[in-house]
């Protein structure tokens, strides 16, 4: 390892421009003869749109149009897509509901949009937003799982009868029965995983430009996959062809997830700035994040375990309720099953599994992927009932966690997935060291003795990464393949450029990417720039999302810079007259190995562009590109444990200490991938304490701004101890397995199990508020 | 309309703005300082803080007619030509940031929390002084990381001058 090449800690790249203020986000550029849209959002959940009149809207100072959702769906702008089919048990598709950019007839959630005001300024935007009259006709409103599926509920979709959009299982219904009938012992749990909202700081936001002359547009819009974004507004919503569409994600401010997806704004601002003939900007503001970013998690499940007389596992058996809010977002229908219940069979050898899921539409805000996506909702479910087990058992939970750890790789588990490498041992004994364990039961003592209640809280994770093989997710349903796509230009003066398809919104690409590159060739990471984020410059790409920009796009990288080296080291080999097999690269020359010839990177950058005296048949050159598709996913695994204080007399929770014991393979820089597992554990200690997105039983959401939506405070949490062990990924060239959610999944189990540890009743509900922790202590008293 | 006179960070300005706009507005839109970012609009998330005569102030608070007159400083205006202030070098070196979207709003309310308390700062304090600064990528362990860093530098610094 170099000064900065891979496992060195290099402060980023990225940073003087946002420590300096001068980063670029949507919202920062302007263009020339710029207006702006302003929403008008529906105030129901539920409601027939009988009229819309924008005469008064017209009249006012500076509106320069008004747009309605008749027009969109006159124009023949195409529906909001879904684009991972799921099949039910009875083999029928998914149902699907039609979702228009503005709707023209029914709004199904708070928040939807129904018209556009174009305005000169904002302000003059938003008054005249204020001034569109809507007639609405409200319609009764199934706001949660429960009312949607109870009989009588108001249907929300015609295609989908009793709001149900897929009934799916997976794994043997037989052979778990089977196991469950010869069980020794039998543990089951309900348990609800609370609906939370994204909240990446910077809001989303779109500005459009449409070049008559040219017939072409221009795109800045706030996303984690540009070029997804072009091919989905050009595929499917026909709003401009792909050739003539440039989608650019400059700095964005955070995902999550929740950029992934195609949103209705951007779309409509597309459209509406060819209408117009001016750019359109459209920034949203926190409520309308809370109210249309897609949201994330919403399930209630009943899970039941059989052991045998040894407390061996012997079967697993889910039945869960995913809330899919109004309409189905782009990749919501994979999030609750594909995602999830693949992953059910945690660390463990658990030889009979079978979960069955059932999506629920509700008069809610559409729910997708956010950070983990499916796989926090499986960990917390699983190691919630693990725990449960161990206190029914009455024998220490990391013992019946360590008695059923898979220890032989590969394993196949019953619900797909082939879990390649790992050791589950390893990062629980890591994480039991860091917190003393041993030590637990005198602190609990001595607490107790202090009329405080003290509790110890395990969660042993596993997630698959690295998404994902093309033909594997294309056999499961997805309508996109997940390779990632690099380019590596070589400069005639040895500067390097990466083009990559992968995208950074926090996650430090810029340094890491470059890393890898100056340690294949022993330069300064500040000899090497990386590019993304623009569908003119980058050919093509997936995006960042499910932890894939490492284990997907590096590869990709490490693949196209394989093919240059290759080329480069021909040329050395031409000039210092040696066998290209003898070419060495070190600290940026190309030696000849046992020798002290050598040529520098640069020399032959310009020599291949000079192209005077190449190899015979050469082209000239030093480009070249790749892409890349992984052979299967990655499986990050770790253990966190997390200790508590609860206060008898508020329900307060207090920290007393937080273990993250992570395996992420191989570790480009350990400073930026610690930096994630901390933001991650914050989302998932808001999870277990903080968030929740409430609806009253109309479907109004209660919790739509920060007054009102608890987000994780720099006082609400403690800071956390991390461990890394390591067993390197097999399946891609540098062995790594991402760490972008493993924190978000892991965590939320440990705060919870540390919570009813300490108060001794296991009926504890996320967010696991004061007001529920007192509830529960009294209820067990 | 109103005539607004500003000092921002050194210079004076002034603009015409109507009396509904806020501060962070003019900033940004008209001024060109889109450093300072908008996360809420309610006040919570601090990422539009800077300084107004000295002291952090959210800018989504303040009506530009109320600021008139006064003294601003923005994330623009904190370093010394190409030196980074203390605590934008320190938000570097601990990796303190990740999108950057709250950066400058924490930057600027981490200066000030440091010249109220003398420097003499602990976790727990800086953790209760960045209540009304939300990020969502850190974690805040790294950012309280960099304030008590930031806060032993500007002490040194202070020395020296």
């Amino acid at each position: 390892m170099g000064v900065e090449g891979i496992g060195a800690r290099v402060t980023r790249k990225e940073d003087k421009r946002f420590v300096t203020g001068k980063g670029k986000y949507v919202d920062d550029v302007r263009v020339h003869g710029m207006t702006y849209a302003h929403f008008v959002r529906s105030p129901h959940a539920h409601a027939k749109v009988k009229g819309i009149d924008i005469s008064e809207a017209m009249k006012k100072t500076g509106v320069v149009a008004v747009l309605t959702g008749k027009e969109i769906v006159e124009d023949k702008i195409g529906n909001l897509i879904c684009g991972w089919m799921i099949h039910s048990k009875d083999g029928s598709p998914m149902k699907m509901g039609a979702w228009p950019a503005m709707a023209p007839e029914t709004v199904r959630f708070v928040g939807q949009a129904v018209a556009v005001v174009i305005g000169e300024t904002r302000n003059q935007a938003r008054d005249g937003a204020d001034a569109v009259i809507v007639d609405y006709e409200e319609l009764p409103a199934a706001a949660s799982i429960k009312a949607a599926i109870a009989p009588g509920a108001p249907q929300l979709h015609p295609e989908a009868p009793g709001n149900v959009v897929y009934d799916w299982a997976i794994g043997d219904e037989k052979a778990t029965s089977d196991a469950f009938a010869k069980a020794a012992h039998k543990v089951s749990f309900e348990l609800t995983n609370n609906r939370l909202v994204p909240n990446a700081m910077e809001p989303r936001a779109a500005i459009a430009e449409y070049d008559e002359a040219e017939e072409h547009f221009t795109l800045h819009t706030t996303s984690q996959n540009p070029h997804v974004a072009r091919l989905v507004l050009s595929a499917f919503y026909g709003v401009a062809q792909e050739h003539k569409l440039r989608v650019i994600a400059p700095d964005v401010g955070g995902g999550f997830g929740s950029k992934i997806f195609i949103y209705p704004e951007e779309m409509v601002a597309l459209w509406a700035s060819k209408k117009v003939n001016r750019p359109v900007k459209w920034t949203s503001d926190r409520t309308e994040a809370f109210l249309t970013d897609a949201h994330g998690r919403d399930h209630v499940s009943k899970a039941e375990m059989a052991f045998d007389a040894n407390h061996k596992m012997l079967g697993l058996r889910v039945k869960t309720h995913a809330n899919f809010g109004a309409y189905m977002s782009l990749f919501s229908s994979s999030v609750p099953t594909y995602l999830y219940a693949t992953l059910l069979s945690g660390q463990y050898n658990i030889p009979a599994i079978y979960a069955e899921v059932m999506g629920v539409y509700t008069n809610t805000t559409p729910v997708d992927a956010y950070r983990g996506a499916g796989r926090p909702e499986a960990s917390y479910l699983l190691e919630r009932l693990i725990e449960t087990a161990a206190r029914q058992f009455k024998i220490d939970p990391a013992e019946l966690r360590r008695k059923n750890f898979i220890t032989s790789f590969p394993h196949q588990t019953p619900v797909i997935m082939a879990y390649d490498t790992g050791d589950f041992n390893a990062s629980l004994d890591a994480a039991l060291k860091e917190i003393d364990y041993a030590g637990f039961p005198a602190r609990k003592a001595k607490a107790k003795s202090e009329g405080k209640l003290r509790g110890i809280g395990l969660s042993c994770y596993i997630e698959a990464c690295g998404i994902a093989p093309s033909k594997a997710v294309g056999s499961l349903g997805a309508g996109v393949g997940l390779w990632e796509s690099a380019e590596v230009r070589v400069n005639p003066v040895g500067t390097i450029e990466i083009l990559t398809g992968s995208h950074s919104h926090g996650q430090g690409h810029e340094t890491t990417f470059a890393q890898v590159v100056a340690d294949r060739l022993g330069i300064s990471i500040n000899q090497v720039s990386i590019v993304h984020g623009d569908t003119d410059k980058v050919q093509f790409g997936m995006g960042t999302y499910g932890s894939r920009s490492g284990a997907v796009g590096i590869s990709a990288i490490v693949k196209a810079m394989e093919k240059m080296e290759a080329k480069a080291k021909k040329i050395a080999a031409h000039h210092l007259e040696a066998s290209e097999q003898d070419i060495v690269i070190e600290n940026g020359e190309f030696k000849v190995t046992g020798t002290d010839k050598a040529m520098a990177l640069a020399n032959v950058a310009l020599s291949a562009y000079t192209a005077h005296n190449l190899p015979d048949g050469m082209e000239p050159g030093l480009k070249e590109s790749a892409f890349y598709d992984p052979s299967n996913f990655t499986f990050p695994a770790g253990s966190y444990i997390c200790e508590v204080e609860v206060d008898a007399g508020t329900g307060k929770t207090t920290f007393i200490n937080f273990v993250a014991a992570d395996d992420f393979g191989r570790l480009i820089n350990p400073m930026i991938v610690e930096g994630q597992v901390h933001g991650g554990i914050a989302q998932g200690i808001g999870q277990a304490l903080l968030e929740g997105a409430v609806y009253d039983d109309s479907g109004q959401l209660v919790t739509a701004s920060y007054m009102d939506y608890a987000m994780p405070r720099a006082d609400d949490l403690p800071s956390f101890k991390l461990q890394h062990t390591t067993t390197l990924c097999p399946g891609n060239p540098l062995g790594i397995k991402g760490c972008g959610e493993a924190g978000a999944i892991g965590s939320s189990a440990a705060v919870i199990n540390a919570i009813t540890d300490a108060i001794g009743n296991n009926k504890l509900e996320m967010p696991a508020t004061p007001d529920r922790v007192w509830h529960a202590i009294q209820a067990r008293a | 309309m109103s005539a607004i006179k500003l000092t921002v960070n050194g210079k004076s300005v002034s603009a015409d703005a109507e009396d509904r706009t806020l501060l962070v507005h003019l900033l940004r839109d008209q001024l060109g300082l889109t450093g300072t970012h908008v996360g809420c609009d309610t006040s919570q998330c601090g990422a539009c803080t800077v300084h107004i005569d000295g002291r952090a102030v959210k800018s989504c608070t303040v009506l530009v007619g109320q600021a008139n007159g006064s003294k601003i400083t923005t994330i623009e205006g904190l370093s010394r030509g190409d030196e980074l202030h203390p605590m934008q070098a320190a938000f570097r070196d601990n990796h303190g940031l990740q999108c950057g979207y709250c950066t400058p709003g924490m930057i600027m309310s981490a200066v000030d929390m440091v010249h109220r308390h003398g420097g003499k700062l602990d976790e727990a304090t800086v953790r209760q002084e960045l209540e009304g600064n939300i990020c969502r990528c850190t974690g805040y362990h790294n950012i309280v990381k960099s304030v008590l860093d930031a806060a032993g530098r500007m002490k040194v610094a202070n020395a020296a001058e």
